[in-house]
């Protein structure tokens, strides 16, 4: 056949556009591959579930915790130690512990490319600077 | 196996169809409801407007309810979004005025707000229920399932909700971080401050109002102040021919 | 394929900065999108006035109208979904309404019916048209689904005017006439863009339904139409002759004009003009029989319902508001080229359909 050429020759130029991703990341020089620093709380000393749960599941808590407050009005959470927490992001997670998205939720995301947590076009991460509570 | 593309087509659109469709029946078997309560609330509201004095120009009420649910301000009438607000009362009450009451209504505005409704129209048309009654009779929006699609607004035969047409944050005059804003395309009204609900307070707008003309309670309990008020003073609400039960009362 | 890509432009920009780029208001929040919706909705439902002659009443005649027909609703029904898509806030949230079902929603059976339709028409539409082209009869189940899209058209845009006429704040659509009136228009504008298809295809092809089918046809249309403009009138009795303000709010806004807003009156009475228009054309016999007569007849009963349904309908029940303010809306230029480009999809699918089917009908002989 003498469309080989024209069929490989084009099969070439289709892998090479594909995977034009993988080049530019190669060419671009990388940052550092250091593991990301999350902000360590002074204060307390267990997060409200066990760190390996919250590694895997932190986005299914915090649904979890969205759709109680939100849809059935539930604030309280008890922990798995017993202890009792308002169900609340900023509150409960960022201003008691982990301050700011900056010092830690970018950290991972902006590490492995995660765009998906739209929180922040709505939910402000700090609050005001005075105590917080309405 | 030998299988044409056209089989093959046929043969996924069918999966495809069986898939959702086996999600929508356990979806659609699941309940969703909230746990038994053990008495019921139903929060109302009634506005005095003898003591309310929007027709000279105070405005507390709408400034703390804007203010710390960061509704922005938008100069365009057609975009703007409001959760309370003013109104002639012609408007308020079409048709209750003829041309020998003008005069004594003329410079009275009524202050109006989602009437979180009994029977709410909005609640019924709501295609992924981000807009529903909760059990204490406040009808409240969930912003993260909201799709858009306005058919809550065309329901609503009070006018109370509004409509993110653009991203409300560079309107907003200071955020007030304890309180999310929203993002474009969801549609937003009065949430009679169920946050603060939540914790015993009061409605912002009921707080703010120096004249006390706005009074809170449950409607449920025979001796709450909302209810002596309703038993001693004459009150009108607005279009209740049309069965949906509003909540709010306006004492004449 | 220029306006397609225009559109898709305009609708990006539309995802990016809001709805805040049409014309769209707190006031009047349904507009253009939901008015085509409602359009292209009743053209998908018409496709039963040739199914239901030709499969139930076994008028041969039909057999080339009613593969187009047939194919002609898949496509509306597309558009119809398209214009939901564009009009919706958070458009990556449509699946809610499949995750969240509510069965008390109105628009969550409408998707039900509409998308069963779409199902059932493509089912239909490429049975029929592979057994033509393998040469064998159409097969039984085909007819039995046939006959099951008959009143599952009807349910479509009866779904679709429960959708307005069910709301308790809007006089201009709280009234059990909306949904015969829907389908009254629908069965008058359908058909006459089917004949003006099959006009254009004659001419440019060749392909030729047979005179008796487009006659036919234009006699449907013909009942249709009176009937549409006789259910408008018994509105308009109602509403004025009872003197209730509400009732008749809608009706002179949109024809007399109120507040100082007029700008909707002379397109509203264009549409009635051209409803008497087609009807006079298509109540002579004489006339209807002439093809550029009913060629002109059809243009004017689908301009004038889509003027009055794509637009006059939902106007009307948005304006006056529910707090009685009188708002212009006017579509803005973004609107306008993304309702041009679904348009244009719309073009180009009927387009490559019916080429398919007309090559393949030329190439099997017989009717």
């Amino acid at each position: 056949m003498n469309d080989r050429p024209f069929i490989l020759g084009g099969l070439i130029v289709f892998v090479v556009f594909v995977t034009i991703p993988v080049w530019r990341s190669l060419a671009t020089p990388k940052v550092t591959l250091a593991a990301p620093q999350l902000a360590v709380p002074a204060r307390e000393t267990q997060c409200v579930a066990p760190v390996s749960y919250m590694r895997t599941s932190h986005m299914q808590l915090l649904q979890e915790w969205r759709d109680d407050v939100v849809r059935r009005q539930q604030r309280q959470y008890v922990a798995f130690n017993g202890r009792t927490y308002q169900k609340d992001l900023t509150r409960t997670c960022l201003s008691r512990c982990h301050g700011s998205r900056k010092e830690f939720c970018d950290r991972c995301h902006e590490y492995n490319g995660v765009t998906a947590p739209d929180c922040w076009n709505c939910h402000s991460d700090a609050l005001r600077a005075a105590g917080g509570t309405r | 196996m030998k299988i044409t593309r056209k089989r093959f087509l046929q043969l996924s659109g069918l999966s495809l169809i069986a898939v959702a469709a086996k999600r929508m029946v356990r979806v659609m078997a699941a309940s969703t409801s909230a746990p038994e309560s053990t008495k019921t609330v139903r929060w109302g509201m009634a506005i005095d407007l003898e003591k309310c004095r929007l027709d000279q120009g105070c405005d507390g009420c709408i400034k703390a309810c804007h203010s710390a649910h960061n509704v922005p301000q938008f100069a365009d009438r057609a975009h703007e979004v409001k959760w309370i607000w003013k109104q002639p009362f012609e408007d308020v009450f079409p048709f209750a005025e003829t041309e020998y009451t003008r005069e004594a209504h003329a410079n009275q505005p009524v202050l109006l707000l989602c009437d979180h409704c009994d029977d709410p129209p909005c609640v019924d048309v709501c295609p992924v229920e981000a807009t529903w009654r909760t059990d204490t009779g406040v009808v409240t929006v969930d912003f993260h399932r909201c799709i858009g699609c306005r058919y809550c607004m065309a329901a609503c035969p009070y006018g109370s909700r509004s409509f993110n047409w653009q991203d409300p944050r560079p309107a907003i005059p200071a955020v007030n971080p304890d309180f999310p804003t929203r993002t474009k395309g969801v549609v937003e009204k009065c949430n009679f401050c169920e946050e603060r609900l939540a914790k015993n307070l009061a409605p912002l707008c009921v707080e703010a109002c120096p004249e006390k003309a706005l009074i809170f309670g449950d409607l449920e309990q025979k001796d709450s102040e909302i209810r002596n008020v309703l038993r001693s003073r004459f009150s009108v609400q607005r279009k209740p021919e049309l069965g949906t039960g509003p909540s709010v009362y306006y004492l004449t | 394929m220029l306006v397609v890509l225009a559109g898709l432009l305009c609708y990006l920009q539309q995802l990016s900065q809001g709805l805040v780029i049409t014309g769209l208001g707190r006031d009047v929040t349904w507009g253009l999108y939901i008015a085509q919706f409602t359009f292209f909705v009743g053209i998908a439902a018409s496709a039963v006035t040739v199914v239901l002659p030709y499969y139930l009443h076994d008028y041969k005649q039909f057999a080339r109208l009613t593969i187009l027909g047939e194919l002609l609703a898949i496509t509306a029904v597309i558009m119809s979904g398209l214009f939901i898509l564009v009009d919706l806030g958070q458009p990556s949230r449509v699946l809610n309404i499949v995750l969240h079902p509510q069965p008390q929603s109105v628009m969550f059976w409408d998707l039900i019916a509409l998308s069963g339709y779409f199902l059932l028409n493509v089912v239909i539409a490429t049975g029929t048209i592979n057994a033509r082209r393998e040469h064998v009869p159409t097969s039984g189940w085909i007819r039995t689904l046939a006959l099951i899209s008959i009143p599952w058209a009807i349910s479509i845009h009866t779904v679709t005017a429960f959708l307005f006429s069910g709301l308790p704040g809007r006089s201009y659509w709280l009234t059990a006439i909306l949904a015969p009136r829907f389908l009254a228009s629908a069965f008058a504008s359908g058909p006459a863009l089917l004949i003006l298809l099959c006009f254009i295809a004659r001419k440019l092809t060749g392909f030729d339904v047979g005179n008796e089918a487009l006659h036919k046809l234009a006699v449907i249309i013909t009942y249709a139409a009176a009937i549409n403009v006789f259910f408008v009138l018994a509105e308009v009795f109602s509403a004025f002759y009872s003197e209730i303000p509400e009732y008749e709010a809608g009706f002179v806004y949109l024809f007399v004009g109120m507040g100082g807003d007029r700008h909707l009156v002379p397109w509203m009475w264009l549409s009635f003009v051209l409803s008497l228009a087609a009807l006079v054309l298509l109540l002579v016999p004489r006339w209807r029989s002439k093809d550029r007569l009913l060629a002109a007849a059809c243009l004017c009963i689908f301009v004038s319902i889509w003027l009055e349904k794509g637009l006059g309908l939902i106007i009307g029940g948005m304006v006056p508001s529910p707090l009685g303010t009188i708002t212009r809306y006017a579509p803005t230029l973004p609107e306008w080229t993304i309702v041009l480009g679904i348009w244009a999809i719309g073009a180009l699918m009927t387009t490559a359909f019916f080429k398919t089917t007309f090559s393949i009908w030329e190439s099997n002989g017989g009717d």
